[in-house]
């Protein structure tokens, strides 16, 4: 532990994931790097295809047969890109677990609900049955599932919503693992369950120490659960650092563009939203140079010639832009509106 | 109230009955609503708030006329529609209409946009779906797609344009009311936003009505000019969004407002109570909201509290409304 005390948790270099879609190869994620420390928070922000799942899944590696990913994805100073599949299978559950978004598809209908929170302690803990079982009750007892001695034999659909999520994150944390991917765990339930959820996620990461890299598309729910974010849009970071620090000062006009965009509580009826202008690009045909010059109303030339290098815009603030002269020049951030 | 409302609904109630479960009892029941009564004026919009289960979509469903509810009755125009004949409800449907939550569940993938578009008019008008072409044309262009689309099938367009196709499809009988469930939840926020746009230049350009169904709040405030906050099949508290979202009277309200994450720089998390969810099926006597409440006492538990008003077009159904209007309000995001 000692020797690895310096090397992040998880180390992303240059990661590029090609897919086979029906309209052609795809580049689904183009150079995303990141390293995220130990009991480290991170969010990953963006709309439908810009990257985000697949990031986390080619972590997971849980990609399809066909993709072709390049770059290094390190964990704890380990190559995990090009692992074999049963290499693969002792890690994951174990070292690195993920909540997915809908708590219905993710859990299996046919068994109950003990029998699947047990298998990564039979799994990869090799604990026997009576064992798995007890700390089984135990994790749902931790997750807040109501009276777990008797509900452990029931099946996913005798739960609502908010219980069936609480059980996949008993299942994900199940080997106590040092990552912890959340893809939307929220995006599907009510907002008062949400609050609920956020907040049992958020004391199981700091009872743990876990690290934990969470996903969604809202940008309240970002901001007032990670230390860190990233903005990504056609693949690509757009826009990094710690989230206060972003949320006051917005560099990327994407990210500006989603802030504005927002409906917000007290914005009264005959005021217009501000839109993005155009759609979500599909990912086989990006623009060449900057994925967002298409929708962007910064655009210059330069800007469709090649993809803008990142720019150090404050401490730790990184924003892949090459006006951010004009895109800063009004500050667009929570504190200003 | 000076003119008759566009969409009256008085003490609608609407039952549902579980499978049974054992052949001496009788089967259960769920309540799914226990008595709303809601106006809407013709050109205003009334929002719905609330949780799965608390009853909206049901509600959507009985204006829509598509169930028959147990008690209570939905006027439209005077017409109670479920009084009227089959015939005229068909005849009377083009005054009604709906957009549905899933762009992508809600067109038929295998029909052309003409021939979706159209088709309110080849049921209501019984005519050929070609002579339709302008009218197809038309109302595209409203809705911001092109007259080329039309040969198009729903798969080329992204969620967006296809929640305006259905869009399309709901003003083509130029309908006087829109109840739109959940209509910008699948959708991205970028692209939500210019579908609210075009929903709220639709209504000033038509004088159209919306109901509203969301459990986003910030949406219904944008685009309503009323809103009813539902809990377990029951108005809890309903007025203009500013009263509610500003000085809210029911703790449910309050706890909606309260969940909603916001965007602030320097903001920590806020805590949030744990809060059991109530069930559907049993009549408790008192509120039903008053197992969550945290300012619940005996009197709560034991006599239900009615619709009163707090203000102006203001009502709450609480016991303690005056001491939630008297707690510090929730920040509202600037």
């Amino acid at each position: 532990m000692d020797e690895r005390s310096n090397v992040p948790l998880i180390e992303v270099e240059n990661l590029d994931v090609r897919l086979n879609t029906s309209r052609g190869p795809a580049r689904a994620v183009r150079g995303v790097s990141f390293a995220l420390e130990r009991g480290e928070t991170l969010g990953l922000v963006g709309e439908s295809g810009c990257g985000k799942s697949v990031t986390a899944l080619s972590l997971m590696g849980l990609l399809p047969d066909s993709a072709a990913v390049t770059g290094s994805i390190k964990l704890d100073g380990d190559e995990l890109v090009g692992l074999s599949d049963a290499d693969y299978c002792r890690l994951r559950g174990n070292r690195i677990s993920m909540i997915f978004q809908e708590p219905m598809t993710a859990l299996n209908p046919m068994h109950t609900i003990g029998n699947q929170v047990a298998e990564p302690l039979r799994r990869h803990k090799k604990y026997s049955a009576a064992q798995a079982r007890r700390e089984t009750i135990a994790l749902l007892d931790r997750v807040g599932l109501p009276d777990p001695a008797r509900r452990v034999d029931a099946y996913p659909h005798q739960f609502s919503g908010g219980q069936r999520q609480r059980i996949t994150i008993a299942m994900a944390l199940a080997c106590e693992p040092d990552l912890l991917i959340a893809d939307e765990p929220t995006t599907a339930l009510d907002v008062t369950i949400q609050g609920q959820i956020l907040d049992l996620i958020a004391d199981l990461v700091e009872e743990r120490g876990m690290s934990m890299i969470l996903i969604s598309h809202d940008l309240g729910v970002i901001a007032e659960n990670v230390q860190r974010m990233m903005v990504m849009y056609g693949g690509t970071v757009v826009e990094s650092g710690p989230t206060d620090e972003v949320f006051r000062r917005m560099g990327h006009p994407y990210t500006q563009g989603l802030f504005r965009a927002r409906p917000k509580l007290g914005a009264r009826k005959g005021t217009r939203l501000k839109t993005i202008s155009g759609t979500v690009p599909e990912l086989a045909d990006l623009p060449s140079g900057c994925t967002f010059s298409d929708r962007c109303p910064l655009v210059i030339d330069q800007c469709r010639a090649a993809l803008p290098p990142m720019v150090d815009v404050g401490p730790g603030h990184l924003v892949r832009c090459i006006r951010t002269d004009v895109s800063m020049a009004e500050p667009v951030g929570a504190l200003t509106a | 109230m000076s003119t008759a409302p566009l969409l009256d609904v008085r003490d609608l109630e609407q039952r549902y009955t579980l499978p049974r479960e054992s052949l001496f009892r009788p089967p259960g029941q769920v309540r799914a609503l226990n008595g709303v009564s809601v106006q809407v004026q013709a050109g205003k919009s009334l929002g719905i708030v609330g949780e799965s289960g608390s009853g909206k979509s049901t509600f959507a469903r009985l204006v829509m006329a598509l169930e028959r509810p147990t008690s209570g009755q939905v006027a439209l125009l005077g017409r109670d529609l479920n009084r009227i004949s089959a015939d005229e409800l068909r005849r009377a449907r083009r005054d009604f209409q709906m957009v549905f939550q899933d762009p992508y569940g809600s067109l038929d993938p295998r029909q052309t946009i003409a021939r979706i578009v159209a088709e309110p008019l080849t049921v209501m008008e019984g005519a050929d779906r070609t002579t339709f072409r302008d009218r197809v044309a038309a109302v595209l262009r409203q809705v911001g797609l092109r007259d080329a689309d039309m040969d198009k099938y729903p798969h080329e367009f992204s969620g967006g344009q296809r929640q305006r196709i259905a869009i399309a499809r709901a003003l083509i009988t130029q309908p006087k009311l829109i109840v739109a469930d959940e209509p910008v939840s699948a959708l991205d926020v970028s692209v939500q936003a210019q579908v609210l746009n075009l929903m709220q230049d639709l209504q000033e350009q038509f004088g159209l009505s919306y109901i509203l169904i969301s459990h986003d709040l910030a949406v219904v405030d944008y685009l309503c000019d009323e809103v009813a906050v539902m809990y377990l099949g029951r108005i809890v508290e309903q007025g203009r969004p500013e009263d509610l979202f500003e000085c809210c009277a029911h703790p449910y309200t309050r706890a909606l407002l309260d969940a909603v994450p916001r965007v602030r720089a320097g903001g920590s998390r806020r805590r949030r109570g744990a809060q059991a969810i109530a069930s559907q099926s049993a009549a408790a006597a008192g509120c039903p909201y008053a197992s969550r409440c945290t300012l619940a006492d005996q009197h709560c538990r034991e006599v239900p509290p009615a619709l009163r008003k707090m203000g102006e077009g203001h009502l709450a159904a609480c016991h303690k409304a005056e001491a939630v209007m008297a707690l510090p309000q929730a920040a509202v995001e600037g």
